[in-house]
């Protein structure tokens, strides 16, 4: 047995310990398989702490900005700076923030009874307002002396003014009110008035892609649209129930979502109006406000119900749902221009400040912290249709009013599916069809 | 030639094309009616041809990346890939692709990254010829460098039998003897953590999961101390242990007493999550198998159950010997059982089939115990021999890899996780002997280390505590929990009859009048047969709701007069 070579694991521990107290400890990897038994009961385990972890973080209030000395009616998002809202009361104060340090930066009276509706000019220079008054009212956003308090140019409109949308390019703005009016800053008669047989229109809104567009919610149940360079309004849809605003999708430019008056939202195509591309329901009362997520995934509304929800675009429930007991009814909704807050406007004085996904950091990230919660992301994925799983991650506590309302509602709709279906096996064959949900709220288009 | 005179609607513009083709050559040629959809393949084909091609003019350039073995990429593998044959809509369909590709993606990333392993696997290389068994434990000595010839020890204790056990990441060692000793110490510096004498016998040992815990199966009751061998708990519930195994990934210590009840603790919360009776006799004859987690056990039948703590029966059992059995031992990916009778005879069992032994060996005598190692090599105690078999599962071995005699008989021999040790307990103490290649050589730092700190090991009981597995989820199948619930007959009918808001026949269960003349059988079987005949009518007609089809088809396409030679489908009645 001379000629024998033998090699056996001798591991130098200098290899594998650190060298100094400093130092980082040393973590060798191997990815063999037969190293990490039980792996997809492991991941089950991983899995379920993850989404119990994120139901455990979901802290989404961040504040309120309090001031105002009566119901917040509106609000503006400033279009380039992100700490910048402007919102206005039902007294007729326009108030603008700083939503970094939550203080009100200034204050003014602005309108004799309500502030209808506050946009700021794409530039952000200017902000326009439109009250109960029958004025509309350009501001400076920048006040360097105290003549800039005052408005820099007043509009007296013959009618009511109770919307007003800014165009993206060109320097016009349109208001509604009896008529949807198309204005230029620099003259004081509209330079065009859309009219079709509709005694009020309550909510305007330009389309920020196809920026010559633009969408109405009228007080006859109707969605009206128009096209800025025509003459007349272009088409019309009417709802069940009158639709209380609308938002467009920022990222598709032929996508709008309104807010409607039967607790519903419903995404339209605007080159398919006849019936609603979705239909999202939750909110257990009227739906107030609407508005879309800069991504155009996303769009968080404002309900009578004393509730805001999170709606994927794409889909027909809520993601996720806020709500605190002092928070009365919504009047208004906006989704931060970095995708990161929501604000919320009630009835109750108050400006609310929320986490757009409940259970995010606030902060930088370390590398570390980012990868893990990418990795709990993908595992909840990939688990998420594990019905304990999926348990947790639907689970929201509500108020129980709104507990009471789901249940009430929920034993309408199967009182009405139970007869409907009670009513087809009892007639003849072909007589009661089946008509889908998405065309039930649908009653007409007009062109 | 005949050639049409007008182009009337019947005539296809690919008719002419053919008659032409038919004359001019023995060519077949078919006539394929282009559709949007075949349009649409085509396209799709010409942009992935481009690809491919403009691919292959850069090959030729640059090389790209090194190519994997296919044998490292199949030990990564996490199965076989679905081909989204099933899948009916493109988006689907390519969304499967994508994820598809990042499992290969993977995959290949894990098999690359092997090349930053640091160390390789230990091995014996004699002369063509010569045979490794003739390689003894001296001559090893003499070969290898000093630090790992230190490995090769002797430890002569008076207490009778000892059995010995490793810790997890190989780095503690853990002797118990039946007259009462037991000592735990860190076996690569020799330093010793307790020592002490329970003044009872101690059938068996295991460490939990770190290793300042001890668990200690003596004669009466299950003791469990602290590496400096405080009593932390007595744990009445189990009395009268034989075997022990510890079940690292569910914090479970698993054991089987004289009577043959089986317990499972939970030693993270102290509470016994399965407790039952196995009616399979006395036996001490048991394992882990370290793929799934349930409990291999062998008894004086020759059969060997495997068990769950969930189900009061065994999840499977097989006869493996005529004889009763005297060890078993299953490998650590799952594959492989090895079981050995009184017969003297030791077979190779692939444990995930189970029918028939892959292998059937003869040996000289009964072995005493049997273990797999990290590299699968199999150790077996013949009385005063270990004989040590490489590669013995999948072919057989017609000699053993290394053989080590020694004067005293066997009680039990652990392999070392991550070394080249093979530790034996034997009558007179301990004894620990390399054999080269056996173990793994790199460690994942994050599952076991043998380097681990003090704060190391606190963190990673913490991380291992959060991710315990639950006792429910220890299966035959481990990636049951990964595979789609497909519902039951049953299932399906009620979320039909959900969906059509039918209302459930109301079914009265008590009986009207008795039916004094006949005899309780009979009625039984007359309820059991018209349940079970409503329960068939109710499925027929879920079936053919099921079957029902969803919406009414579309019109046909109308073809004139011609209508009537469009072949009709029959209808059932």
């Amino acid at each position: 047995m001379s000629n024998v070579k033998i090699k056996v694991i001798s591991r130098n521990p200098e290899d594998y310990l650190r060298s100094t107290k400093r130092d980082i400890h040393k973590i060798p990897r191997n990815y063999d398989p037969s190293l990490h038994p039980l792996e997809a009961p492991r991941e089950y385990v991983r899995a379920l702490n993850a989404v119990k972890l994120e139901r455990v973080f979901a802290k989404p209030f961040i504040g309120n900005l309090d001031g105002h000395r009566d119901g917040v009616s509106t609000m503006a998002k400033h279009p380039s700076k992100l700490a910048v809202l402007a919102s206005g009361a039902f007294d007729g104060e326009i108030r603008i923030w700083d939503l970094a340090i939550r203080k009100c930066s200034r204050n003014f009276v602005a309108h004799e009874g309500w502030v209808r509706a506050i946009c700021y000019a794409p530039n952000g220079e200017t902000f326009t307002s439109v009250g109960d008054d029958k004025t509309i009212k350009t501001w400076k956003s920048q006040v360097q002396s105290p003549e800039d308090e005052e408005p820099l140019n007043t509009l007296l409109s013959m009618s009511v003014v109770s919307g007003i949308t800014y165009h993206r390019v060109k320097p016009i703005f349109a208001t509604c009110g009896e008529h949807c009016q198309l204005w230029e800053n620099t003259r004081n008669e509209p330079v065009k008035v859309f009219k079709w047989g509709v005694d009020s229109l309550h909510h305007v809104a330009f389309n920020q892609i196809e920026n010559n567009l633009l969408a109405s919610c009228a007080s006859d149940r109707s969605i009206i649209l128009y096209d800025c360079r025509e003459s007349g309004p272009l088409r019309k849809v009417v709802m069940e129930l009158r639709s209380n605003a609308l938002s467009w999708n920022p990222m598709e430019a032929f996508i709008f979502t309104v807010a409607n008056e039967d607790y519903n939202l419903y995404t339209f195509d605007v080159r398919k109006l006849n019936q609603p591309v979705n239909i999202h329901m939750d909110h257990t009362s009227a739906v107030i406000d609407v508005d879309y997520s800069p991504t155009g995934r996303e769009f968080v509304a404002g309900s009578y119900d004393k509730t805001v929800r999170i709606f994927e675009s794409l889909k027909g429930h809520s993601r996720d749902v806020y709500h605190t007991k002092r928070m009365q009814r919504l009047t208004c909704v906006k989704w931060s221009l970095d995708n990161k807050y929501i604000l919320t406007g009630s009835d109750e004085m108050n400006i609310r400040m929320w986490k757009a996904r409940a259970s995010e950091k606030l902060g930088v990230l370390k590398p570390r912290e980012r990868t893990a919660l990418h990795y709990a992301d993908a595992l909840k994925e990939k688990f998420g249709n594990h019905p304990q799983i999926k348990r947790i991650a639907r689970h929201r506590h509500v108020p129980k009013h709104i507990l009471n309302a789901q249940k009430e509602l929920r034993t309408i709709r199967e009182k009405t599916k139970r007869k409907e279906s009670n009513r087809r096996i009892h007639s003849k064959p072909g007589s009661v069809p089946h008509v889908p949900e998405r065309k039930k709220h649908v009653v007409k288009e007009d062109e | 030639m005949k050639v049409p005179k007008k182009n009337r609607y019947f005539h296809n513009k690919n008719d002419e094309k053919q008659d032409n083709a038919d004359k001019s050559a023995d060519v077949e040629v078919y006539n394929v009616k282009i559709t949007p959809r075949i349009l649409k393949k085509q396209k799709y084909k010409e942009v992935k041809n481009i690809g491919k091609v403009l691919r292959k003019e850069k090959k030729g350039k640059f090389p790209g990346k090194a190519p994997i073995d296919p044998k490292t990429l199949e030990r990564y593998s996490r199965g076989e890939g679905l081909e989204g044959k099933g899948l009916t809509h493109p988006l689907h369909a390519l969304k499967w692709q994508k994820k598809e590709r990042k499992f290969n993606y993977a995959q290949e990333q894990a098999a690359r990254a092997e090349i930053l392993l640091p160390e390789d696997q230990g091995l014996i290389e004699v002369e063509e010829g010569g045979k490794t068994t003739a390689v003894s434990q001296k001559i090893i000595a003499e070969n290898v460098d000093i630090a790992a010839a230190t490995k090769i020890f002797e430890l002569n204790l008076d207490f009778g039998p000892y059995r010995a056990k490793y810790s997890r990441n190989g780095r503690h060692l853990l002797l118990g003897s039946k007259k009462g000793h037991l000592a735990a110490f860190d076996w690569v510096t020799k330093k010793l953590h307790c020592e002490i004498n329970v003044m009872e016998s101690i059938h068996d040992i295991s460490w939990l999961h770190v290793e300042t815990m001890i668990a200690a199966a003596q004669k009466e009751w299950l003791y469990i101390y602290d590496n400096t061998g405080t009593e932390l708990h007595c744990v009445k519930k189990m009395d009268k242990i034989l075997r022990m195994e510890f079940l690292p990934y569910h914090f479970l210590l698993a054991a089987v007493n004289e009577y043959g009840f089986m317990s499972w603790l939970d030693i993270s919360i102290g509470e016994i999550v399965g407790h039952y009776n196995n009616r399979m006799g006395r036996t001490s004859v048991m394992t882990q198998n370290p793929y799934n987690a349930t409990i291999c056990l062998g008894n004086s039948k020759g059969v060997v159950s495997l068990w769950s703590p969930n189900v009061r029966q065994p999840l499977a059992k097989i006869l493996c010997h005529k004889t009763p059995l005297t060890a078993i031992a299953v490998d650590n990916r799952g594959m492989y059982m090895a079981t050995s009778g009184v017969d003297r005879s030791m077979k190779i069992w692939d444990i995930r089939n189970l029918d028939g032994p892959l292998q059937h060996y003869k040996l000289r005598s009964a072995p005493v115990d049997l273990e797999f190692s990290q590299k699968d090599m199999l150790a077996v105690g013949l009385g005063e021999v270990v004989e040590i078999y490489n590669n013995c599962c999948s072919q057989t071995a017609e000699k053993p890899y290394l053989r080590h005699r020694m004067a005293k008989s066997i009680s039990n021999f652990k392999f070392c996780p991550y070394e080249d040790v093979l530790g034996i307990g034997t009558s007179t103490g301990f004894s620990s002997i390399i054999v080269p290649g056996s173990g793994e050589p790199n460690f994942d730092a994050l599952e076991s280390n043998p380097f681990q700190t003090k704060k190391q090991r606190k963190e990673a009981e913490v991380k291992a505590l959060l991710e315990k597995i639950p006792a429910e989820l220890i299966t035959l199948n481990p990636f049951d929990v990964m595979e789609v619930d497909v519902p039951s007959m049953q299932e399906q009918m009620e979320a039909r009859k959900k969906l059509l808001h039918l209302k459930p026949k109301n079914i009265d269960i008590t009986p009207r009048h008795k039916n004094k003349g006949k005899t309780t059988i009979a009625r039984k079987k007359i309820i059991k047969s018209s349940t079970r005949k409503e329960f068939i009518d109710q499925a027929i007609e879920a079936k053919k709701l099921l079957d029902m089809p969803e919406k009414q088809t579309a019109p046909k396409k109308s073809f004139g007069v011609l209508d009537r030679f469009v072949p009709k489908t029959k209808s059932k009645k």
